[in-house]
C-alpha cells in the first residue's frame, strides 16, 4: 500500500496510493457524482418547485393549525391504540408459528434437503422479506376485507421473513460439539433437536422476537392508512377531514408508543444476554 | 442451574432446566400472557362472511401469480420502478452524507453532551416516525411527487445509519485515536485519519443494508402519493387486477434480491 515518490528535490514523500491506483478511484468518484446528478436532474423535472419555494409558509401554516394538540381527542384513541397493539403482538406471535420451521428448514446443518428443501424456505424468507408490510395489508384487505384481522396477518407475512433469517443465522452457528454429544448418546431426532440445538438458539430466538415485536408496534401504526385496522385508521380519517389538531395528537401519542415499545424491546434484550 | 427431582425409588433423574429460572416470573408471564390473549383475541370483530367470500379471491391471486402481466400496463410499470430506483439512490447518498457528521455528534467519546443530546434527540426522533408518516407531512409541505419521497427516504437514513454508525464509533481502538493525537494532528486530521479507518468497513456495509431497506420503503411512498411504484401496486389492488400486481410484486422481490447478493458480495469485498 505505502509508496515513496520522490519528487524533484529527492525527498521521499509519503503518499497512500500509487498514481494509477489514485486515478482510478477519481474516476471512479467522476462516475458516482455523474450518476447522482442525473438521478437529481430527474427527480427536479418531476416537481413544481414553485410549491417548494412555499414550503416554509405551508410548514409554518400546518404547524399553527396542529398546536395545540386536541387532548380532549384522547378518549377516541384508547381503543384503536389497542387495536395496534394487538396487531402488532399476535402478528409477531403468528409469525413465530410459521417462522420456526422455516428456519429450521433452512439453516445449512438442519435442513432435511440442502438440495430441494433450503432453495423453497430460502424464496419463501426472501419474499416475506422483500414486500413490505403496508403492501401484505394492500392485499389482505383487497382479499378478505378492511379491519384488524387483515393488519395481523400482515404484520404476520412480514415478520415470518425476518424472524426466520435472523434465526436461521443463528442455527447455523450453533456449537457442534453439543450437538455431537447429544447424538453419542444414542438420542433421536428430535431428542437432538430439542437438548443439543433449542437450549443454544433460545437466547437469540427471544431477542429477535422482541425485537421484531418493537419493529411491528410502529409498522402497525400506519396499516390503517389502507384500512388494515389501529390508529392508522383515525390519522387517515383526521388527514382527510384537514383536522390538524387531531393529527399532531395522533402522532404524539404514536411517538409515545413506539419510545416505550423500544425501551421494553431493549429492557428485555438486556435481561436476556 | 440443573433440577433434580428424586422419585420414590430413590432414582434421581435429570430433568431440563425452565428457560426463566425464577418461578413467580415464569407463572406470572404464562398467566399474564393467558390474560392478554383472552382480552386480545375477544377484542377482534372479524366478519368470517366476507373472509370466506375472500378465499376465492385469494386463490385468483395466487393464481396471478404463476401468470403474471407484465404487458398492459408497462410504461407506468417501468416509469414507476426507475422513479422508484432514482429516489432510493440519491436519498441513500443525501441520507449518508447527513448522517456521518450526525454520528460523529452522538458518539459519546466524541462530542461534547449538548451537541451528544442534540444529535441523540434527531436520532431518536427520525427513528419513531414511520416512514410513510414523514411521507403523508412531506406530500403536504413540498408537494406530490419524488421530491417528497427523496426527503422522506433521506431523513430515515439518518436515523438507521447515524445511531449504527455512533455506535461503531463509540466501540473503537482508543490506542489508535491516541497515537495519532500525539502526533500533534489537528481535529479534522484525527478524524480522518484515526476514526474513519477504524469504522469504513462498517459504514460501507451500512450503507449498503440501508440502500436496499429505502429500495423496499420506496415501493410503499407512492400509496400517500411521494413518488415511486407504490401508486401504480395501490390501482392495481384497487382495481382487482392481480395479475398487474403480481408483476410489480415480482419485480420488486427480483430487484431486492438482486440488491441483497450484491451487498453480500460487496461487504465481504470490504472486509
Amino acid at each position: 500500500m505505502m509508496n515513496t515518490d520522490t519528487n524533484t528535490s529527492l525527498k521521499p514523500v509519503w503518499q497512500r496510493r500509487t498514481t494509477g491506483k489514485q486515478l482510478l478511484i477519481w474516476f471512479a468518484w467522476l462516475v458516482f457524482v455523474a450518476i447522482f446528478v442525473a438521478c437529481w436532474m430527474f427527480i427536479s423535472n418531476r416537481t413544481e418547485w414553485y410549491f417548494v419555494y412555499d414550503a416554509p409558509r405551508i410548514a409554518a401554516d400546518i404547524w399553527g393549525r396542529a398546536t395545540p394538540p386536541r387532548w380532549s381527542y384522547l378518549d377516541k384513541i384508547w381503543k384503536p391504540l389497542w387495536d395496534t397493539l394487538n396487531v402488532a403482538t399476535i402478528g409477531t406471535a403468528l409469525s413465530l408459528v410459521f417462522a420456526v420451521p422455516v428456519a429450521f428448514l433452512a439453516a445449512r446443518n438442519t435442513t432435511p434437503s440442502a438440495t430441494l428443501i433450503r432453495p423453497i424456505a430460502l424464496l419463501f424468507i426472501v419474499t416475506s422479506r422483500s414486500i413490505n408490510s403496508l403492501i401484505w395489508a394492500l392485499l389482505l384487505v383487497a382479499i378478505i376485507g378492511p379491519g384488524i384481522l387483515a393488519g395481523t396477518i400482515a404484520i404476520a407475512l412480514r415478520s415470518i421473513g425476518f424472524v426466520a433469517k435472523l434465526l436461521y443465522e443463528a442455527i447455523e452457528e450453533i456449537n457442534v460439539d453439543q450437538v455431537e454429544a447429544i447424538t453419542a448418546t444414542g438420542a433421536s431426532r428430535w431428542q437432538i433437536m430439542s437438548y443439543g440445538i433449542v437450549p443454544q438458539i433460545m437466547p437469540a430466538f427471544a431477542g429477535i422476537t422482541v425485537f421484531r415485536w418493537d419493529i411491528n408496534i410502529r409498522e402497525s401504526t400506519v396499516l390503517g392508512l389502507v384500512g388494515a385496522g389501529g390508529i392508522g385508521l383515525q390519522l387517515q380519517g383526521s388527514l382527510n377531514t384537514l383536522a390538524w389538531p387531531q393529527v399532531s395528537l395522533i402522532l404524539l401519542v404514536i411517538f409515545v408508543a413506539v419510545i416505550i415499545s423500544e425501551w421494553i424491546s431493549a429492557v428485555v434484550r438486556r435481561a436476556i444476554i | 442451574m440443573m433440577s433434580e427431582a428424586i422419585t420414590t425409588s430413590g432414582v434421581r433423574t435429570w430433568r431440563k432446566p425452565p428457560a426463566i429460572e425464577r418461578p413467580w416470573l415464569r407463572y406470572g408471564l404464562l398467566i399474564f400472557t393467558l390474560i392478554y390473549l383472552y382480552f386480545a383475541v375477544g377484542s377482534y370483530d372479524v366478519n368470517w362472511a366476507r373472509v370466506a367470500e375472500g378465499v376465492e379471491r385469494g386463490w385468483k391471486f395466487i393464481k396471478a401469480f404463476a401468470n403474471p402481466d407484465f404487458v398492459s400496463r408497462r410504461s407506468d410499470l417501468i416509469e414507476g420502478m426507475t422513479e422508484s430506483i432514482i429516489m432510493t439512490v440519491t436519498s441513500t447518498v443525501v441520507g449518508i452524507m447527513i448522517s456521518i457528521p450526525i454520528a460523529l455528534g452522538a458518539a459519546s467519546n466524541l462530542a461534547p453532551l449538548p451537541i451528544y443530546l442534540f444529535c441523540r434527540t434527531i436520532i431518536a426522533i427520525s427513528r419513531a416516525l414511520h416512514e410513510i408518516i414523514v411521507a403523508i407531512l412531506m406530500v403536504a409541505i413540498f408537494g406530490f411527487g419524488p421530491l417528497a419521497g427523496f426527503i422522506t427516504l433521506s431523513f430515515a437514513t439518518i436515523g438507521f445509519l447515524a445511531k449504527l454508525l455512533a455506535e461503531d464509533i463509540e466501540a473503537m481502538d482508543k490506542g489508535q485515536a491516541e497515537a495519532v493525537k500525539a502526533t500533534g494532528a489537528s481535529w479534522l486530521q484525527w478524524i480522518n485519519y484515526a476514526v474513519q479507518p477504524q469504522v469504513m468497513p462498517r459504514l460501507i456495509g451500512l450503507s449498503m443494508y440501508r440502500l436496499d431497506i429505502n429500495f423496499r420503503e420506496s415501493a410503499v411512498l407512492g400509496l400517500v402519493g411521494a413518488g415511486g411504484i407504490g401508486a401504480t401496486l395501490n390501482t392495481a389492488f384497487d382495481r382487482y387486477e392481480f395479475d398487474t400486481a403480481a408483476a410489480i410484486i415480482i419485480t420488486i422481490i427480483v430487484i431486492v434480491m438482486i440488491l441483497e447478493y450484491s451487498s453480500s458480495i460487496i461487504r465481504r469485498w470490504v472486509q
